[in-house]
């Protein structure tokens, strides 16, 4: 092991990540101590609440765990659409008894309270790297929460989607109400409205993270009300992508890159770069070292990057989002900063506030800023 | 037209309803249909939610593979044959109870769709064309409400056709014969048995065509959260519309503007209580139905040797 | 059912499911193997179908009690949920209160609200002639937008973040495990609801009444039976079961209610029903098979790398199977 991993400066890691196309990387990563102790094999659980070929969330899981697979030393073992009920237990308990595993990716939020919690106690000497969940102290140490700031993704979107938009209406599908979602749509019309102050984004919640036909009504819903890009937030954007790009409207991606379902309309998309954490934490744990409880990422870090623009993106606004994203990958961008007001008319950060992103503040976000359409 | 103040505007809401019920009918339409058919002959086939499911999957693959959307509708529909014939055999030997095997083959269905169909997710299959009926308005909401998919105007025509031939024709009078007093039909010369089982078969070839519509052309796309229970649903329609294919098609169209309801209020700013409102469609039939129905009158229209109704 | 459809059901399915597998390219004798292993090859594989079996059980009542009746009921999976969002109430209104007493109120919510839900569906059929299984199928999806409403609306905990749910019930309020076993009480509680199902539908006045308007309500009516009071009291008892579960869900599992609940053991439930022909006894098999192959499909995914839908393809062979060789069973045909 060298120290560079876990300087504050991902980059060099995520470059290295990056070109690991080739064996030759692989064996040039800093995995001494993995290597040299081959023989025992290091097992490796994941677990996903939905198809790992789904175009979306667990999709973007699927490709992480398929990266940690190829290193060596590594054996992974994965299994898809496992409800957040005692199925998820029963599968983490297997995954230990059955194969061995020491260390479980548990990649959906709700595995985390209670299941999560529970085999953590039960099982102290097993990892659990769990996706979007907030560990607190007082938790199980050999429980690590990560996730990733997707929400600057989502405001270079909302950049990219109010430059290109003519009626200046965004639209966006989301599953539930809740803060992660919430954030993406905000997120999104701050980035829309620092190019157009007019912009507004209309939302439709559908309920539920997978119901393509509602997914796909919500998208036509939008676009009969005059919404010419669409983006969304729900486990699997395949249908709102391809419904935006069969009404020829623009669309912006979410979870992986989607750009091959809407060759002409896809502008750009918020993905997620899940292999950083997960080299980090099985690395962590390769190396005996404790549990990072607690570890967020954002395009700086490698955790989230954004798919290549569109054909339909013209130069100039190219060059504004890349401004904004470079000062992102500085450091020196805050999304959410006062003064702002929610669409209520109440202010929700007060005058002169910033909040960093990795204020907790901001992982319970409990409202719609003003420019959104919609009530939660 | 709406803003964020909240005003809710009735004659885009009217279109926006008309619109839902003209994208997301036919699937309801084409099961409710074959499972009419079925229920005719006397028996009940609960598993078209499976076969459904089956027809959507085996339609996206065929479409996919070969590159004809047609090619992928005959599939499904073949499938659901196949489906239905084997639904069929199985309750043709005695003492095997029709609406438990109904439901056994429901899971079946999706359970072997959502097998075979794992390597059908990613790929893009072409969809089917659609006819634009708008293109006299300059309204792109009318251009797109009136955007129909050729097997909705088919399914209907194909419902008043059944109608007809219920009554006009020597099959129309001997299936319903076959459903509504076996006994006689026997005595009449008719083959009970292999009636029931032709009938089943073609409730399933419909109710493939249903899953296909879903896979191929709304919304188009294969994976395993395509159906909500669409094709369970459709058998409920049927005898919420006692039997009678018109009714079906009526139900079905009520059916699919009902489910518009939320998204539509939503698209306008509406999105407090979505759930309810996504609810509409299932509120408003059980309501249709306990004021259509009363207990004195017996249910005019069920074929007597049916064993959901007739106990 | 007789010894002879079930053996020869489980040989057709293990043949029928090999060729299957084999035909897919996977190996046929590792992947029975494993589904045996899964299921109840170890004392880890028992306590995990026992784990899965016991909601399935209580659900499978909420059609087994409707069916002696006459009624077919396929809507458990709303009673399930709105049962289980009463009982979640309970702990949050009486916090501090003694944890058998809140445990036993949790249980009467959960039974009245789950039973009262399907009682809607038998009183419609009663009152207003609506067909029972098409209203108890809309009030599932009903009963599932309203759960979702509330949950999601005033009820929800504002600390839940990302997974709405309501508050939850408290540590000292959750039903903990069998000692010695990994399998919480809900299994105990399954069976003893089973069994009394079972002596109240064989052994009574009232089940033998039940019987009776069910199999001919003409008769019963002729002979002074209360059939509509009957029936509304089956489908009560049957919803009740279902609501039941919920509760034991969320005091033994999830510690809240959440839209999770709604896992598809209410639909789990009529198949496991039928395959036992209503009897209140035989549920308890039906739901340890559904169990072990849920457990099984696990293993399956993990080391021959089949697709999670392995185990939805084998539970369908499985009760086709099982419900075609009714056909030798000596027994008259199903009613419902």
């Amino acid at each position: 092991m060298t120290d560079s991993k876990h300087s504050p400066d991902r980059r060099k890691v995520i470059q290295l990540i990056g070109g690991a196309g080739a064996a030759a990387m692989v064996q040039m990563l800093p995995f001494g101590a993995g290597l040299a102790r081959a023989a025992e094999k290091f097992t490796v659980g994941v677990i996903y609440v939905g198809s790992r070929d789904d175009f979306g969330y667990n999709q973007s899981h699927a490709q992480a765990a398929a990266y940690i697979k190829k290193l060596p030393g590594i054996e992974v073992v994965e299994e898809e659409r496992v409800p957040e009920t005692i199925d998820v237990e029963k599968t983490m308990e297997a995954m230990i008894n059955e194969d061995g595993a020491q260390m479980i990716f548990a990649t959906s939020f709700g595995y985390f309270n209670p299941y999560v919690l529970k085999m953590a106690k039960k099982y102290p000497n097993v990892r659990f790297a769990h996706c979007g969940g907030l560990w607190s102290k007082g938790m199980p140490t050999n429980i690590g929460s990560f996730f990733g700031y997707i929400d600057e993704c989502e405001y270079l979107s909302g950049i990219a989607a109010a430059a290109t938009s003519k009626s200046k209406k965004l639209g966006f599908v989301a599953a539930k109400p809740i803060p992660q979602v919430l954030r993406n749509i905000n997120a999104f019309l701050l980035g829309a409205r620092s190019v157009d102050p007019k912009a507004t984004v209309s939302v439709i919640f559908t309920g539920d993270w997978s119901l393509p036909v509602k997914e796909a009504e919500a998208a036509n819903s939008l676009i009969d009300q005059g919404v010419d890009v669409l983006t969304c937030h729900v486990d699997s954007p395949k249908v709102v992508i391809e419904t935006a790009e069969r009404r020829g409207i623009y669309s912006c991606g979410f979870h992986v890159n989607q750009a091959v379902l809407a060759p002409k309309g896809y502008l750009t998309g918020a993905e997620w770069e899940w292999k950083t954490p997960y080299v980090i934490l099985v690395d962590n744990a390769e190396s005996g070292k404790p549990m990072i409880n607690f570890l967020r990422g954002g395009l700086r870090e490698g955790f989230v990057k954004t798919s290549a623009f569109g054909p339909a993106v013209s130069p100039a606004t190219r060059k504004i989002s890349m401004a904004v994203k470079a000062k992102m990958l500085q450091d020196e961008f805050v999304i959410f900063k006062g003064p702002l007001r929610d669409n209520t008319g109440k202010t929700v950060i007060a005058s002169g506030v910033a909040l960093s992103q990795q204020n907790p503040v901001l992982e319970s976000m409990n409202y719609l800023v003003d420019g959104v359409i919609g009530q939660i | 037209m709406s803003d964020a103040s909240g005003g809710i505007a009735v004659g885009s809401l009217l279109l926006a309803l008309l619109g839902g019920a003209m994208r997301v009918s036919t699937p309801f339409l084409f099961v409710s249909l074959g499972e009419c058919i079925t229920e005719k002959s006397g028996r009940i086939n609960l598993g078209l939610e499976g076969t459904l499911v089956f027809g959507a999957m085996s339609g996206y693959g065929v479409a996919y593979l070969t590159g004809s959307p047609w090619l992928g509708i005959l599939a499904a529909g073949g499938s659901g044959l196949l489906l239905g014939v084997m639904h069929g055999l199985l309750c043709s030997l005695p003492r095997v109870n029709d609406i438990a095997v109904g439901i056994a083959m429901m899971l079946f269905g999706t359970g072997l769709a959502f097998f075979l169909g794992k390597p059908l997710i990613q790929p893009v299959a072409p969809t089917l064309p659609s006819l634009v009926l708008g293109g006299w308005s300059s309204n792109t909401q009318i251009q797109e409400a009136l955007r129909i998919n050729v097997l909705l105007p088919i399914g209907i025509v194909l419902a008043f056709a059944l109608r007809w031939a219920f009554v006009h024709t020597r099959w129309g009078l001997a299936l319903r014969l076959v459903g509504d007093n076996a006994a006689a039909a026997r005595a009449l010369g008719y083959p009970v048995i292999p009636v029931r089982i032709a009938a089943t078969a073609v409730g399933g070839f419909l109710a493939g065509i249903g899953g296909a519509f879903l896979s191929l052309y709304y919304p188009g796309s294969w994976n395993e959260g395509l159906s909500s229970g669409q094709g369970l649903m459709a058998v409920a329609l049927v005898i919420f519309a006692r039997w009678d294919p018109v009714r079906c098609a009526l139900a079905a169209l009520l059916f699919g503007a009902a489910g518009a309801l939320g998204p539509a209020l939503q698209s306008q700013g509406m999105t407090s209580g979505y759930y309810l409102f996504n609810a509409a469609p299932y509120v408003l039939t059980l309501i249709l139905m306990s004021m259509s129905w009363s207990s004195g009158r017996s249910l005019a229209g069920a074929p007597g040797e049916l064993s959901l109704v007739n106990r | 059912m007789s010894l002879l459809p079930l053996v020869a059901a489980l040989f057709v399915t293990a043949v029928l499911f090999a060729l299957f597998v084999a035909s897919q390219g996977y190996p046929a004798f590792d992947a029975l193997a494993l589904v045996g292993k899964g299921a109840f090859g170890s004392t880890f594989a028992w306590q995990n179908t026992l784990s899965r079996a016991a909601p399935i059980m209580l659900t499978a009542l909420c059609v087994a009690l409707p069916a002696r009746a006459g009624l077919l009921i396929i809507g458990g999976e709303g009673a399930l949920a709105l049962g289980g969002l009463a009982a979640a109430m309970v702990p949050v209104a009486l916090a501090g209160w003694p944890v058998l007493l809140v445990q036993g109120l949790m249980a009467l919510a959960g039974f009245v609200v789950g039973g009262g839900w399907i009682a809607l569906s038998g009183w419609l059929r009663y009152k207003r002639g609506v067909n029972e299984t098409i209203s108890s199928l809309l009030l599932a999806y009903i009963g599932a937008a309203v759960f979702n409403f509330l949950v999601e609306g005033i009820l929800r905990d504002p600390a839940s973040l990302n997974k709405p749910s309501t508050a939850p019930i408290g540590d000292r309020y959750v039903i903990g495990a069998i000692p010695g076993m990994d399998v919480h009480w809900g299994l105990v509680w399954g069976v003893l609801v089973c069994i009394g199902a079972w002596w109240l539908m064989r052994h009574t006045v009232f089940g033998f009444a039940v019987g009776v308007a069910g199999g001919n309500p003409r008769a019963a009516q002729m002979v002074g039976l209360p059939v509509g009071r009957l029936m509304l009291m089956a489908c009560f008892l049957g919803g009740g079961a279902a609501g039941l579960a919920g509760m034991l869900e969320v005091a033994a599992v999830h510690g809240d209610a959440n839209a999770d609940l709604m896992a598809g053991y209410g639909y789990a439930g009529i198949l496991v029903s039928f395959a036992a022909r209503h009897h209140p006894l035989g549920v308890m098999a039906g739901a340890l098979l559904v169990g072990g192959i849920g457990a099984s499909g696990s293993l399956l995914q993990r080391h021959l790398d089949l697709p999670d839908a392995a185990t939805l393809v084998l539970q369908g062979m499985l009760f086709v199977s099982l419900l075609a060789f009714e056909t030798l069973n000596r027994k008259g045909a199903q009613r419902v």
